[in-house]
């Protein structure tokens, strides 16, 4: 699915990422995980194609085609989702218009016909009551007012409708109460198939009791220093990064 | 080569403004150049009332002794106003009586356009089907008014103020310039003196206008100037939307659009009165794009008495262009609701006044501006609680909206209170489209473009919204339109 080589960006000029390898194959979900200011959503800028992120080496194939090149809507196209750390705020536009115009553009470029506004309510209706979601979220501008764990579940419901081949959860379980950890991690795991991939980034080991992971890597100072599976997100959390870290350095 | 890359311009120039075709068509126009004997061309082509020919002459006696207007945030060069026609009607539409005397060029424009003026009848035998009467303007003339016979069955009249001119004398004598007085600022007066055409609206007590009243300006012929002139009167415990769609071919030269719009509501009567303005904006440049310069104004002569304006400007070259209300009666409500597009090189100084005379009169302001490209946007707004405005309410919000780092926004507010009484709030915003924003649309999927169409119309919700349905969908649109080529 995605092959990362040797990557390394810059922020501002700054080294951000310093020759980060991973690879992860069609239907598997890996976790990254790793202290504040790692560089774990540096990387999912950088996949994402985000302005002022600057690909200073390396290589990233995406299906076969190389990612780098594509403006961040056509890496949208190609099967790519971003939940977001922070979800955007846009005021004024209802979450559904924001929902049908994502859908529809990656419909378009994918060489889809347009979903009209019957057939699309019909869908994001079913998506919305997977989620356990109130339709009322739908009639709100996007992220305007909603409380950090309903944000976090907004990006889910995005990438429900979108239906990703790839998709990079950056966080998504900060902030969420037992509940609503339970009915995202539902609402991952039914996503989950033998054609999609996922990389989720957290800090905490408990998401990774719902959404188990085929392998889990530690990514510091902008690498990734070690890789293991799910018992390796245990260890992690009764050791802590620094003295995880040190014994690896050693 | 050379030939080829021309081409592929002109193309992405008609593009960027749809509306940029002209219609063939055999044109009688007064001599050029502005003078009395103009005047009596144009007065004597309308068959008009020697009151009227009057009142005209007045009008241009007073227009010669004023100077243009320099305090607006705008920058052009001197207009001649000795070199513009100031009539030009095609040759075959001197007065048609039903749609089928219209020539089929014209009715063929319309349709261009997306007012297709034939099916706008047709289309009223069928259920649901939104009805909308339309006057169609076309450089001095009015061509056609649909639906004319059902709206006379309700006692509404709706025609060219030409044709009211004729058949309603004693109304238009009655109320002409009453609320915008031939001697009002340099631009109305000289409307005031070779006015053309546009429509007249009367509605009787206690009638509720039963379909929209709409009407089309269409500036086509070269160097002409399009004077049009509007009168809306609601009578008593009436109601009446009335909706105005301008669009023009694109030209080389400048032309000058200087129009003037009055609205007088009695006791209990409501007129809202929603614009969606696309004249020509000119080139990136802003060579050859129309000057708007308008006078806009509505009084609120009765008691509980409404007006709302609620404008969306994306064209022209040149905005300047005040909406007004003066509210005269007890309890009545002035509001006024605006989008403002500025891109590239376009001007706009745009905004509102509310004269507050009456006891307990309230007023809204909600104006969203928008700049782009090297565009310069103004918001000026006059808000004056008279002394005897007791309890007098004003509420202004006024928000712009900077897309790119050339372009600038400004905001004027004039607050005069003469009434301890009465209170005036203001707030204001300025803020750009993020590039959070832009990039979480990105990652959604959302083009450049798109994205920024969808980011400012969400900016702009609380105006579009005002709209009535068939505007407010036309109006997203435009918004993305104009906004092209503002990102990347
Ligand atoms: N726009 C920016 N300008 C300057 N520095 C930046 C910028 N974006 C990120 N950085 C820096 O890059 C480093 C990596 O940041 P990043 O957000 O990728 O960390 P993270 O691993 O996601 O951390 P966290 O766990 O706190 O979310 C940090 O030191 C951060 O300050
Ligand atoms: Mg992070």
């Amino acid at each position: 699915m995605i092959e990362i080589k040797n990557l390394h960006a810059a922020v501002d000029g700054m080294p951000i990422l310093k020759g980060l390898d991973l690879t992860i194959a069609s239907g598997e979900v890996h976790a990254i995980m790793g202290p504040n200011g790692a560089g774990k959503s540096t990387l999912s800028y950088v996949l994402s194609g985000r302005e002022g992120y600057q690909v200073t080496d390396g290589t990233v194939a995406f299906k076969g085609q190389n990612l780098l090149e594509l403006e961040p809507e056509q890496r949208a196209a190609a099967g790519l989702f971003l939940a977001f750390q922070y979800p955007v705020e846009i005021p004024g536009v209802t979450n559904m218009t924001f929902l049908k115009h994502a859908l529809n553009s990656v419909r378009i470029q994918r060489g889809a016909a347009e979903l009209d506004a019957m057939e699309f309510l019909k869908l994001v209706r079913a998506k919305t009551k997977e989620l356990g979601m109130s339709d009322d979220m739908l009639k709100r501008a996007v992220n305007i007012g909603f409380s950090g764990g309903e944000k976090k579940r907004n990006e889910i419901l995005q990438m429900a409708v979108l239906e990703p081949t790839f998709a990079v959860l950056d966080e998504t379980d900060s902030g969420l109460d037992i509940d609503a950890l339970k009915i995202v991690a539902e609402g991952v795991n039914a996503l989950r198939c033998r054609e999609r991939s996922m990389l989720v980034i957290t800090h905490y080991q408990r998401l990774l009791d719902y959404i188990v992971p085929d392998h889990v890597h530690v990514l510091a100072a902008g690498r990734i220093v070690t890789s293991g599976d799910k018992e390796l997100a245990l260890h992690l959390e009764e050791e802590g990064y620094a003295a995880f870290a040190e014994r690896a350095a050693a | 080569m050379a030939a080829t890359a021309e081409s592929v311009a002109q193309v992405e120039e008609i593009r960027k403004y749809k509306h940029g075709w002209e219609t063939d068509i055999e044109m009688e126009t007064a001599p050029k150049g502005l003078s009395e004997d103009t005047i009596r061309f144009i007065s004597a082509k309308k068959e008009e009332p020697d009151w009227m020919l009057g009142w005209r002459l007045k009008a241009y006696r007073h227009w010669l002794t004023m100077e243009e207007p320099t305090w607006a945030m705008v920058d052009y060069p001197t207009i001649d106003f000795q070199d513009i026609y100031y009539y030009a009607a095609p040759k075959t539409t001197e007065g048609p009586k039903s749609l089928d005397e219209v020539d089929p060029e014209l009715l063929r424009t319309y349709e261009k356009l997306g007012i297709p003026l034939k099916e706008q009848e047709v289309l009223a035998g069928v259920q649901g089907a939104p009805k909308v009467a339309v006057d169609a303007v076309f450089d001095s003339v009015s061509v056609a008014t649909t639906f004319k016979k059902e709206l006379e069955s309700h006692g509404v009249i709706f025609c060219p103020i030409s044709e009211a001119l004729k058949e309603h004398p004693e109304l238009v004598r009655k109320y002409l310039g009453t609320v915008v007085p031939y001697t009002d600022n340099f631009y109305a007066t000289l409307n005031s003196a070779v006015f053309s055409d546009g429509s007249f609206v009367y509605i009787p007590p206690g009638v509720r206008c039963p379909m929209e009243l709409s009407t089309y300006f269409r500036m086509n012929a070269k160097e002409s100037g399009q004077f049009e002139r509007t009168l809306v009167i609601a009578d008593e415990g009436s109601y009446v939307s009335y909706l105005e769609g301008c669009t023009a071919p694109m030209r080389d030269e400048n032309q000058l659009h200087a129009a003037v719009v009055e609205l007088i509501t009695m006791d209990d009567a409501e007129i809202k009165y929603s614009t969606v303005q696309n004249w020509y904006p000119g080139d990136e440049n802003g060579k050859g794009g129309i000057y708007n310069f308008v006078t806009k104004r509505g009084a609120c002569r009765g008691d509980n008495s409404k007006i709302r304006w609620t404008q969306v400007e994306t064209g022209s070259a040149i905005t300047w262009k005040y909406p007004s209300c003066i509210l005269q009666g007890d309890n009545s409500v002035g509001d006024f609701y605006s989008v403002a597009i500025a891109n590239n090189a376009q001007q706009a100084d745009t905004g509102t006044k509310m004269i507050h005379l009456g006891k307990g009169t309230r007023s809204r302001i909600i104006s969203k501006g928008i700049s782009a490209g090297k565009a310069q946007n103004t918001y000026r707004g006059l808000v004056r609680m008279g002394p005897k405005a007791l309890n007098g309410r004003n509420f202004t919000q006024c928000d712009s909206l900077l897309i790119g780092d050339r372009c600038g926004a400004h905001t004027i507010p004039y607050i005069e209170s003469k009434n301890r009484t009465a209170k005036v709030e203001h707030e204001a915003t300025t803020s750009r489209i993020s590039e959070d924003q832009m990039f979480y649309c990105r990652q959604r999927g959302i083009g450049e473009e798109d994205a920024v169409a969808l980011i400012v119309n969400g900016f702009c919700k609380e105006v579009l919204q005002e709209l009535p349905m068939e505007f407010a969908v036309e109006a997203q649109k435009l918004v993305g339109i104009s906004l092209e080529g503002s990102v990347g």
